[in-house]
């Protein structure tokens, strides 16, 4: 046990402390409307120039060869300097870690790059209308193109985050006609500007576009735009959840900032006088810092080398009702001013997605209680 | 960085896991209980004298002491494994606050006896004379380490009032405010003692819940109806994991707090508090949830579930409950005047 970090680790924290704090843009548009992202971009194309946009990453590919310590420090560091939510979350925290996974030399050099840098902006292409939770019932497909040396993409992708605002999509396809379920998907990468790609936007709870429908319809992709192989989509999208549900999508450093608002928050409303609500806002600054300790023993057990596997559905769970109950917490607080439209209230609506993207809290229950505890299924 | 025991503390750990699944079982935490039917009070001193000769006894007692002077963060596991098998003795009052408190107060004679593993020490820090494992222990101590100006007082059986726990395994002892004799010790040891015993309480809660979880999934393994393992139904399903994730978000803080005892940092009570307030509150739940998905089996005393479950509704009261842990916290928050406290 040793819960000191190195000189370096230390000038790694400092250094970037200095450059966020002289750097964080501050009262950006929401990442979800048009006018908005394109503010979003600005401050992702700085993160890059600067190198803080993926500093895990090679260095070849824009990064900083960061270890994974120093990348949780990065993201405590950036949370706390009231740094915006990634827009560039789906593609640099869910599809690079598969990318680094399942694919070819040549991928990595052409898309990781482009990524980092915020040209190619990526959306997540799982849910369909008939394929939510259970997404093993995708029907969109893909057709072979022996003649164009690709594929043929055919069906419809929903709530597709950003969709409208981004170059490409990945997602799963039914690559073998005659296959059912988890069998016969390949997962692609689709730039979304391709013919027979149509992207229709719309608004989610808080108003904002940050929705989309992706309708395809007989959209040719070349073979590289395969990832990890025909036909095993299944194996390589799972990598992809696990990426979702676990660390990187939702470091502590969010929560810890938050938390920390939060209590700011309690203290000028008067909370101390309040028993009741000083109670609610201990509670949930406890779970976050819970929640810093569980990730800084989980990556302990990574950098040692072991997977995290159906664990990361428990991080989905706490992380999820931790955002909610803190942001209800808040809203509280503020009593009569807590509909008006402002960070507090933002936060609340988006935190009450969490129990249901990535997969829902339901299934990550069952998740947990079938692979975790080892209870029977049927 | 690195949230993890090392391979010596974790084989520690290990060891005693060993020890008390094979030497501590259902039957042996039944002998626990004085007075009872099944009462054994000889079998169970019996894993005491091996805990013994484990070093285990002595272990937080400074090796200038006898002891082998190991911190918290290499014990705390220790009290999870005896928390796990419901140990019906007082290991965490006398080897994690007894010994270096008694070290502390230049009581040597006794301490060379704790680590040799001849003494078991009942502890009640709380200021509510109530002392748990009186009935079988061979010293007590017992007063307020958390009031201004607290004391605490040694005192020999029989010096007490024997008092009837619904965990018969507590063998409680009511002892007066003014018996014995007042150990000396200063303000910081007293702090100190009492935060060992909190987070040492915390410790055994953990290991607790994981008993009754452990228990409990197995049970709706094997039980069947309409046809089919109850395990299936995802109304017990959801219970189990939502018991899980507690008690895997309480662990972490557990271990932190422990570090920031051994570091003497600044924040030590701070997380302290939050360690314990975790584990009441998940032990509490993962009890409540296995006694459900047992049904009416677990509602007897026949069926071993009540022997760690009783444990867990007295346990997570004593030394602090969860939600007089969250007032330190707030107090450490600046939510609250220090004064507020008490
Ligand atoms: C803000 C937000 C952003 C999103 N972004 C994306 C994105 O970028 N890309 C993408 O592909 N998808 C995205 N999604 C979609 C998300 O993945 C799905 O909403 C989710 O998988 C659930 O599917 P569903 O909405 O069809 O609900 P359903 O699957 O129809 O579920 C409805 C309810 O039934 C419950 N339920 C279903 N099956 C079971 C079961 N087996 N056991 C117990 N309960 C069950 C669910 O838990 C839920 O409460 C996003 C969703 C939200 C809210």
């Amino acid at each position: 046990m040793d819960l000191t970090y190195t000189p370096a680790e230390e000038a790694f924290r400092a250094e970037a402390r200095a450059w966020l704090e002289a750097n964080v843009p501050h009262d950006l548009a929401s990442g979800d409307s048009a006018e908005g992202f394109a503010q979003h971009l600005e401050w992702e194309r700085a993160l890059h120039a600067a190198r803080w946009a993926v500093v895990s990453w090679p260095e070849r590919y824009g990064g900083r060869d960061a270890s994974i310590w120093e990348w949780l420090i990065f993201e405590e560091e950036y949370y706390r300097a009231g740094a915006p939510m990634r827009v560039t979350q789906n593609g640099i925290f869910l599809l690079a870690p598969t990318i680094f996974e399942f694919g070819t030399q040549e991928q990595q050099d052409a898309l990781l790059p482009r990524m980092a840098a915020a040209e190619d902006l990526w959306c997540q292409g799982w849910s369909e209308p008939g394929a939510g939770s259970d997404l093993a019932a995708t029907k969109a497909r893909a057709v072979r193109d022996e003649a164009g040396g690709g594929w043929r993409l055919t069906g419809q992708k929903t709530w597709t985050t950003r969709g409208a605002f981004c170059t490409h999509m990945f997602g799963l396809f039914r690559s073998d006609p005659g296959s059912e379920r988890h069998r016969g998907l390949t997962y692609f990468m689709v730039p979304l500007d391709a013919p027979g790609v149509t992207v229709r936007g719309f608004g989610r709870l808080d108003g904002d576009e940050g929705f989309a429908e992706v309708f395809l319809d007989d959209a040719f992709v070349p073979d590289d735009a395969v990832l990890g192989g025909v036909d095993r989509g299944w194996s390589v999208a799972m990598a992809t959840t696990g990426s979702e549900r676990g660390l990187t999508l939702r470091s502590p450093g969010r929560f810890l900032s938050a938390a920390e608002r939060l209590v700011e928050l309690a203290r000028d409303r008067g909370a101390r006088e309040d028993a009741l609500a000083r109670d609610r806002v201990v509670r949930a600054w406890i779970d976050a810092d819970a929640y810093q300790q569980f990730t800084l023993q989980q990556v302990t057990e990574i950098a040692a080398g072991s997977a995290t596997g159906a664990r990361s559905s428990l991080n989905k769970l706490f992380w999820s009702q931790l955002d909610v109950r803190l942001h209800e917490t808040a809203l509280d607080l503020l009593g009569p001013e807590a509909e008006l439209d402002g960070p507090w209230s933002r936060g609340f609506l988006f935190a009450l997605a969490g129990p249901i993207y990535a997969g829902t809290n339901e299934i990550q229950r069952n998740i947990v209680a079938e692979r975790v505890l080892g209870l029977p299924r049927k | 960085m690195r949230f993890a025991l090392n391979s010596d503390q974790a084989a520690l750990r290990e060891a005693v896991r060993d020890l008390l699944r094979a030497e501590c079982p259902p039957a042996v935490v039944r002998a626990g209980w004085p007075g009872s039917e099944e009462s054994d009070l000889a079998r169970v001193r019996r894993v005491w004298d091996q805990l013994g000769e484990m070093g285990v006894l002595g272990a937080a007692v400074p090796e200038a002491d006898g002891g082998l002077g190991l911190g918290a963060v290499a014990l705390v596991g220790l009290l999870e494994e005896a928390g796990r098998a419901a140990l019906p003795l007082p290991l965490m009052e006398t080897a994690f606050v007894a010994g270096p408190l008694l070290a502390a107060a230049g009581e040597a004679a006794l301490v060379e006896r704790l680590a040799a593993g001849e003494l078991v020490v009942g502890a009640a820090l709380d200021g509510s004379g109530i002392v748990p494992f009186a009935q079988v222990a061979d010293a007590l101590i017992a007063g307020d380490a958390r009031a201004p100006g607290g004391e605490l007082r040694l005192l020999r059986p029989p010096a007490f009032a024997p008092l009837e726990s619904i965990d018969g395994a507590r063998g409680l002892g009511r002892v007066a405010a003014d018996a014995g004799l007042v150990l000396d010790l200063d303000a910081a040891a007293l702090a100190a003692a009492w935060e060992r015993g909190a987070l040492g309480a915390a410790a055994q809660l953990l290991g607790l819940g994981r008993a009754l979880l452990a228990l409990a999934a197995d049970y709706v393994t094997e039980r069947r109806q309409f046809g089919v393992a109850i395990g299936t139904f995802q109304a017990v399903k959801h219970q189990l994991a939502d018991a899980l994730l507690a008690l895997e978000f309480a662990a972490p803080a557990v271990l932190r707090a422990a570090w920031s005892l051994d570091r003497g940092a600044g924040d030590a009570g701070r997380d302290v508090a939050v360690a314990k307030a975790l584990a009441s509150d998940a032990a509490l739940q993962v009890a409540a949830t296995a006694l459900q998905v047992h049904g009416a089996i677990a509602y007897t005393v026949e069926y071993d579930l009540h022997l760690h479950a009783k444990r867990v509704w007295a346990g997570a009261r004593a030394w602090g409950d969860a939600d007089w842990q969250r007032t330190r916290v707030a107090a450490a928050l600046g939510l609250l005047p220090e004064e507020a406290l008490r």
